[in-house]
């Protein structure tokens, strides 16, 4: 047993994270950057954030993850990154040739005070940013929030400096999408294309972290939200805006810039929130919900009430980010199981409100927590005082579910031992319907892999 | 070559073509897409392996999320290296100071674990809040009665390279603690293997057979209890050499124990370890047993390689690894396939390194430090491999080129050391060059 270290008994701890249920700012601020395309994500910090980065988003999408760093060195810890980062810059555009280089800070540069906006500046007053290509920062300290607060803070520099608004009115709506995978954006479009609505995506890493194997490399792979389609955002009609964490310091900024007003939403994990997805879509984009979406829902609701003896009463253990984590939540309450147990690493003090309004009565003795403390060893002290029948999850769940004999379903960053989530959405209602299909099929395995000879069953 | 960055050139050669030597040990250049890491990666990677001693990261989230259990050393006994605990610094710290917070969590840690000893783990931001981890560990250790050790392995502070020294330093700190204990005749210590794949339970059958007493391994299976009495060993079997080097050195002078440089990598490379060993001990029966042994092995191995050096023979390979001295063994053992090294770099290699593998490897061949995907891309097309060996980073890349791959990092499944190993490798290798997909790819 692995985890045989963890107790039972849940104490107090002051000074302390044991398997932390998140990771830091910069790795979201990559990923984020990885859905512009012609973007070369740039690591302003020690080499080994860098690299640390890049291997996790390998590791998880299996693809190259291309990304600088300024290569930190005892000299710039004690004068300052400057001099680095505007020879990274130099670099860059000299030999790797990106349109946009998006640069995030560290907790290294942001303590001794680097000001990315400052080195930036002098940057392209040397003109050292040439005609036509662009650098963009976001302020990324690891000691602040999460990885989901760094895929925001990109997120929001691409929108301020990208979007720009003119006369022209465009008869498009803006989807600023949170952290969800390449599949899932793949789907978020593929939804709208099927309401006719013309969309800009932001950010988008289908064909980026998914390509073909086509024999050839490229650096820069054929998707990714482009500079165009960036600006343009200004004049659309509106903003769709997925998940608090994730998308709304984006969408605020995008309406104070440009006046393009939002609305906010769930990321549509599930049936009711995919149907407030459709709905603001349907509102956003000025047209009826075609039936073809209808068909859709009714496939998933069909699932659920078909399987419903397998989901009623389940008890649920969950861990990840707030932004999937609430609407899985409330999917899970719709299929009459019982999330009993919710962590999340990344703080914010609307978590404990939202989960409030989602469970409502519904479940007095669910226990959640987020931020500080809220870590794997906590959930596992959870499972340990009373157990569940499943754990959703990134990978890192793995040990309680083998130590604990849980089935498993992975969701969620980071995912390194499985593979699909690149290529599967969990997003939408067909989305809906893959979980389903993943939380039945590792329950039923248990049921088949424990059950007695005489109650093993043929027909489930 | 045009197409790189202009001041890598010097880190760049062509065998036949360029006559001076490879340039190595700099720090990359800012803007790079390096492969490398950072201080405190090199470090980690070192003292991970030591199963019953706590880690503990001191910083924010990050450097302790991404170094959780994610180096395949196996342990054959306690666990606990491979949890993650992290002090976890918020903003407020960073203003404040994380002192107390380090405080409150060794001793929460270590009343509940009782490790044999810790490891405090500074990261970037450490030094240049100055926090005084050292006075705190010094305290813990006085408190708990357990060595509290710090590794100022601070991101900025080098290379990974640094980092190795760095936690040779913290492993110096524990050798020759404990001097109840009495060596029997020939007695060694493993230096540099890190039981990937249970690669050294590998190594440690071979050296029982030769009747050579393993006293430590630094660090695979790492125990505090035999580090702490690893001076008492005859001599220091050094593989790695870029990882540990520094500690083999430290100890000849301290305690006067020689160190030789091996691998136990490839047929040849594994041999030659074994006879040099025994030579060491100057005992007739001890080298009569390692003849023994590598006839016995070799010739049922040689067999076994011969369909596989077939369907090999005249492949091409390009390998870029963590250290040149492992390449060097790499290039041996495709030979042993009948397969050319064609590209041969390391993110850490030195001077010493580079020049062996430059007098190894065919004309023609291109000799690389601390390269990147795009330079590694282009050289692969421009020699047509038609495999790569790499890490977790480089994968990837192969294989959206068409190229087989084999892990010889962290990541690898099998096995690749000794005789055992060597067929792993040939399966391997095997596999994933003759892969089938690779028909769709033309």
């Amino acid at each position: 047993m692995l985890l045989r270290h963890t107790t039972k008994e849940v104490k107090e701890r002051k000074a302390l994270t044991v398997n932390p249920a998140k990771t830091c700012q910069p790795v979201g601020a990559m990923y984020a950057a990885l859905g512009v395309h012609g973007c070369l994500p740039h690591s302003h910090g020690s080499q080994g954030c860098c690299s640390y980065h890049r291997s996790a988003l390998t590791r998880h999408y299996k693809e190259p993850i291309m990304a600088a760093t300024s290569s930190f060195t005892e000299g710039s810890s004690v004068f300052g990154g400057q001099a680095n980062l505007l020879q990274a810059i130099d670099n860059i555009f000299g030999i790797y040739e990106p349109q946009i280089i998006a640069i995030h800070s560290t907790c290294l540069s942001e303590t001794i005070g680097d000001d990315l906006g400052q080195i930036v500046g002098k940057a392209k007053d040397d003109g050292r940013i040439p005609e036509g290509k662009h650098v963009v920062q976001a302020s990324t300290p690891s000691y602040v929030g999460s990885h989901v607060t760094g895929y925001a803070n990109m997120l929001e520099a691409f929108v301020k400096y990208f979007a720009f608004k003119t006369d022209e009115k465009l008869r498009q709506v803006n989807l600023l999408s949170g952290w969800v995978e390449p599949s899932d954006m793949r789907e978020l479009k593929r939804l709208a294309g099927l309401m006719d609505i013309k969309t800009v995506l932001l950010p988008d890493t289908s064909d980026v972290v998914d390509t073909p194997m086509t024999g050839k490399y490229q650096m820069y792979p054929k998707g990714g939200t482009t500079i165009e389609e960036m600006v343009s955002m200004g004049n659309s009609m509106s903003t769709v805006a997925l998940g608090e964490w994730g998308a709304k310091s984006a969408a605020i900024a995008l309406d104070n810039k440009c006046k393009v007003p939002f609305s906010m939403n769930d990321v549509p994990v599930g049936v009711s929130a995919t149907d407030r997805f459709i709905q603001a879509l349907s509102t956003a984009g000025k047209v009826s919900i075609p039936e073809i979406i209808s068909e859709e829902r009714g496939r998933l609701v069909d699932m659920m009430t078909d399987m419903h003896q397998y989901f009623y009463g389940k008890r649920v253990a969950l861990f990840g980010d707030p932004d999937t984590l609430l609407p899985l939540t409330e999917f899970l309450l719709d299929l009459d199981m019982k999330p009993v147990y919710i962590v999340s690493g990344t703080p914010g003090k609307r978590f404990t409100q939202r989960m409030e309004e989602i469970l409502g009565d519904k479940l007095a003795e669910t226990k959640f927590k987020n931020g500080p403390n809220a870590d794997m060893f906590l959930l596992h002290q959870w499972i340990k005082e009373e157990p569940v029948d499943l754990l959703i999850g990134n990978t890192y769940g793995k040990y309680i579910a083998r130590d604990e004999n849980i089935p498993f379903v992975r969701m969620g960053f980071p995912i390194i031992d499985r593979v699909g989530h690149s290529y599967f959405p969990t997003v939408g209602y067909q989305g809906g319907l893959r979980i389903l299909e993943k939380i039945l099929g590792a329950i039923m395995d248990k049921i088949d892999a424990t059950a007695p000879e005489e109650s093993f069953e043929l027909v489930m | 070559m045009s197409n790189y960055l202009k001041d890598r050139e010097s880190q760049i050669l062509t065998k036949g073509n360029d006559a001076a030597e490879i340039s190595c040990d700099k720090k990359s250049l800012a803007g790079s897409v390096s492969q490398r890491a950072c201080v405190f990666c090199g470090s980690r990677v070192v003292l991970y392996p030591i199963a019953d001693a706590l880690h503990v990261i001191h910083g924010p989230v990050g450097c302790a999320s991404y170094t959780w259990d994610i180096r395949g050393s196996l342990s054959s006994g306690p666990q606990l290296h491979r949890l993650s605990f992290t002090t976890d610094l918020k903003e407020r710290d960073v203003v404040f100071g994380g002192e107390k917070k380090l405080y409150h969590a060794l001793i929460e840690l270590i009343d509940k674990h009782q490790p044999k000893a810790a490891f405090v783990f500074s990261t970037c931001i450490i030094g240049v809040i100055g926090d005084d981890v050292e006075a705190v560990c010094r305290k813990v250790t006085k408190e708990k009665g357990i060595d509290v050790i710090p590794v100022m392995s601070e991101g900025f502070n080098g290379t990974k390279k640094d980092g190795y020294k760095i936690a040779c330093g913290a492993l110096s700190k524990l050798v020759g603690t404990n001097n109840d204990y009495e060596a029997p005749k020939y007695s060694i210590n493993i230096l540099g293997d890190f039981n990937l794949a249970g690669e050294l339970w590998i190594l440690a059958e071979y050296y029982k057979k030769l009747g050579v007493e393993i006293i430590s391994c630094m660090t695979g299976d790492g125990r505090v209890e035999q580090i702490r009495r690893a001076h008492k060993a005859s001599l220091n079997v050094v593989q790695c050499s870029g990882s540990i080097m520094h500690l083999a050195k430290e100890m000849k002078e301290k305690y006067d124990i020689p160190f030789m440089k091996v691998s136990y990598f490839g047929i040849e490379d594994m041999s030659e370890a074994l006879y040099e060993v025994a030579k060491f001990f100057k005992d007739d029966e001890m080298l009569a047993k390692a003849r023994e042994l590598v006839t016995n092995e070799i010739s049922k191995l040689l067999p076994a390689l011969q369909p596989y050096r077939q369907k090999l023979e005249g492949k091409k390979a390009a390998i870029y690894v963590g250290g040149a001295f492992k390449a060097i063994s790499l290039v041996k053992a495709l030979r042993l396939l009948g397969m050319k090294t064609v590209v041969v770099g390391s993110q850490t290699g030195n001077a010493e390194d580079y020049k062996l593998l430059k007098d190894l490897c065919d004309e023609g061949t291109i000799i690389v430090d601390d390269s990147n995907p795009n330079e590694l891309s282009e050289f692969v097309k421009l020699t047509g491999a038609n495999l790569f060996i790499g890490g977790v980073k480089e994968r990837p890349i192969a294989h959206k080129l068409g190229l087989g791959f084999c892990d010889h990092n962290h990541e690898r499944k099998e096995a690749l050391a000794g005789y055992v190993g060597m067929m792993n490798f040939a399966k391997e290798v095997y596999a994933s060059v003759t892969s089938p997909v690779w028909k769709f790819v033309k």
